[in-house]
């Protein structure tokens, strides 16, 4: 048998390794970031011979009353009163009666509508009455006058700083690297009013610029030492400067008042911001997401898609009612229950309030957690797997108010409880709510109106005890 | 006019492709069997021996939602934790007929109950149970009620019951019920009286 000489086993090596990369995952996912006055979400985008497309349903879930139907190849929307119909691999639709022209052809995958992406600047507006602001190349979606702008000014003292003003709170994530400090605005409708690129004569702070790509903005700070990057005045301003010795370039802490709708969710143990006085603050947490798909409602509806357009029909309910609302996620995303319960717990939030679906039975159904009868602390520390237990009197009486204004609403509605996580994690008051179907069966869980309904008599039962909550009316 | 030899040949092809036919129907019959059984790993366990009494069990009822109390004549051997196994597998009969009020899959089945003094149950369920129980927080918590309460009623001296399943800690149930702790029998139980419609 003959051997492979050096020459050629070096070229199959190369070979080979070029396979490997050639089939290895092409990095970060396309995403689409979409900022609106009633919601800040992020979307999949996914490569369809050569266009880029998003799912219609998905954009215009969070902002309204929306509800879709796929028949074969035709496939139609109502958004609140507007009405649209596509079909498949074609490009005509009719938007509220009226023809309208995709620049690629619109498909249908798994039920879903999916749009290409360039169209959105004039398809959006058709639906929505509003004007949208579109950064094509870095998906980057604005949805009426909510962008922020920032401006920076330099201050050459000693040492010397760089103050970034915004027009509202910011939350970046800051890194800092060898010679840099980024911010990277995920979730903040950040724009740059001016050059993209600012120059300093200094010798430490050299150059600041924005960059804006996959659903984010980025402002990049280039130094000749390392960094340190402060908050102040609400999260509105952030100061730059050099770290003194002994001080560690690090992620500061988050600000204290940031923005009150459509919070970004907080990374994981970081504390939840502090909701403005008078609008106490209440956790809304969709069960399940991510890989985690909860129950199999039907084939092609998990509980963790109709746990998330309930949490945010519920959302829009009590911001109506005077709420500051914290979705713990706004997307298909994997959220740890110890995750949840740390961002709740340092939250100090007045409610939690957990949502979930399920397809047996009907109406809706409130918990409370189920705790051994003498799990009250004796001392100092709480048992993380009884830390309920002060709280649960006043979860009742939050379950019961949700119940009475559920049956208020004509909504059959009925109270128990549950070894359910993580209720029991939780130091603040918390019940969770099962959605489970209406008069017109299964389907009535993935409809708009349903969950309307629920949410608003859920958002009347909490707002019921608005003097114990202090909310402004 | 076809040649005969033709016409044979043509015949005789026809009889093999209907025999390949029926022959390929009862293999893929054979299979689709032989892959029912391996799926139902039920134990064959021995019948119970010995007098019948009567039991109280608390069997849940899907179209009320809460717990219903059901007197059952079973044969209940002399150990406690022989008795404990027999009343959860006399329960677990119930949910895997097809008429169950709250069906659970026909695999689902104990393996065994230990009994720790003092107080402590811990019921090893096998895979199917929870592998396949329908997911969702009442209907889980139904299950896990049911379990409890029937222990506790017919065996004195349970004060709290921990679940597993195939020998190990299993987060959920279905997603939804925390099996990672005990479940204290006084706390099920009054969960359940004030659940009761």
């Amino acid at each position: 048998m003959p051997s492979a000489t050096p020459n050629t086993k070096s070229s199959l090596t190369v070979a080979l390794a070029l396979l490997l990369l050639a089939g290895a995952p092409s990095g970060e996912q396309k995403k689409i970031s979409i900022y609106s006055s009633v919601a800040t979400y992020n979307l999949p985008v996914v490569d369809r011979a050569g266009h880029e497309y998003v799912g219609l349903l998905e954009i215009l879930e969070p902002l309204g009353r929306v509800s879709a139907t796929a028949a074969g190849r035709r496939w139609s929307l109502r958004y609140n009163n507007a009405d649209c119909e596509f079909v498949s691999g074609k490009t005509r639709g009719k938007i509220r009666g009226r023809d309208f022209e995709l620049p690629a052809p619109f498909l249908v995958e798994n039920s879903r509508g999916l749009v290409p992406l360039s169209s959105l600047s004039t398809l959006l507006p058709r639906f929505l009455g509003n004007s949208v602001t579109f950064h094509e190349a870095a998906r980057r979606l604005f949805i009426g006058d909510v962008a922020i702008q920032v401006s920076a000014q330099f201050d050459v003292a000693n040492p010397p700083r760089l103050v970034l003003t915004f027009t509202a709170p910011v939350n970046p994530t800051i890194a800092t690297e060898p010679g840099k400090l980024k911010m990277v605005f995920s979730r903040e409708p950040i724009v740059l009013p001016g050059n993209e690129s600012l120059s300093f004569s200094n010798t430490v702070i050299t150059q600041a610029s924005f960059s804006e790509s996959n659903g984010a903005a980025e402002l990049s700070i280039a130094a000749t030492a390392p960094l340190m990057a402060r908050f102040s005045d609400n999260g509105r301003t952030i100061t730059v400067a050099a770290a003194s010795s002994g001080e560690l370039p690090s992620v500061p802490s988050p600000p204290e008042v940031p923005a009150v709708s459509g919070q970004p969710v907080p990374p994981p143990g970081n504390p939840a911001p502090a909701p403005p006085p008078g609008h106490p603050l209440v956790i809304v947490d969709p069960a399940h997401g991510g890989g985690e798909r909860g129950a199999a409602l039907s084939d092609t509806l998990p509980e963790k898609a109709v746990n998330l357009g309930f949490a945010r029909l519920l959302r829009a309910e009590l911001q109506g009612r005077g709420f500051s609302v914290l979705l713990l996620r706004e997307d298909d995303e994997t959220v740890t229950l110890d995750q949840r319960a740390g961002i709740a717990n340092a939250a100090h939030a007045a409610v939690y309030i957990s949502l979930h679906a399920d397809s047996q039975g009907g109406g809706v159904r409130v918990c409370t957690a189920m705790l051994p009868p003498d799990s009250s602390a004796k001392g100092p520390f709480r048992s993380w797997n009884t830390a309920q237990a002060s709280a649960l009197p006043v979860s009742q009486s939050v379950a019961s108010a949700v119940l009475s204004a559920l049956q208020k609403h004509q909504i059959p509605a009925r109270g128990y409880s549950a070894s359910l996580r993580p209720l029991n994690n939780l130091l603040i008051p918390a019940i969770a709510v099962e959605l489970a179907p209406g008069p017109n069966g299964v389907s009535d869980l993935a409809s708009a109106n349903y969950q309307q309904k629920a949410a608003a008599a859920i958002a009347d039962g909490v707002s019921s005890l608005r003097d114990r909550f202090g909310v402004q009316p | 006019m076809i040649p005969r030899h033709l016409l044979i040949g043509v015949v005789v092809l026809l009889v093999i492709v209907l025999s390949m036919g029926v022959y390929l129907r009862d293999v893929s019959r054979a299979a689709t069997e032989r892959q029912r059984l391996a799926e139902d790993n039920r134990p064959v366990m021995p019948p119970a021996s010995g007098p019948t009494e009567t039991v109280t069990l608390f069997i849940a009822d899907d179209t009320i939602g809460a717990l219903r109390s059901q007197p059952a004549q079973i044969p209940l051997p002399e150990g406690r934790q022989q008795r404990a196994e027999e009343l959860l597998r006399a329960l677990l009969q119930i949910y895997t007929r097809p008429d169950s009020p709250h069906r659970l899959a026909p695999a689902a089945d104990l393996r065994s109950v230990y009994l720790v003094d003092p107080g402590d149950a811990v019921v090893d369920m096998n895979a199917a149970f929870a592998d396949q129980h329908r997911s969702g927080i009442l209907t889980e918590q139904l299950t896990v009620n049911s379990v409890v309460q029937t222990l506790a009623f017919n065996v004195p001296g349970i004060n709290r019951v921990r679940i597993l399943v195939e020998g190990d800690t299993r987060e959920t149930l279905a997603g939804h019920a925390d099996l990672t702790q005990f479940f204290d029998v006084n706390a099920v139980t009054q969960a359940s009286t004030q659940a009761a419609p």
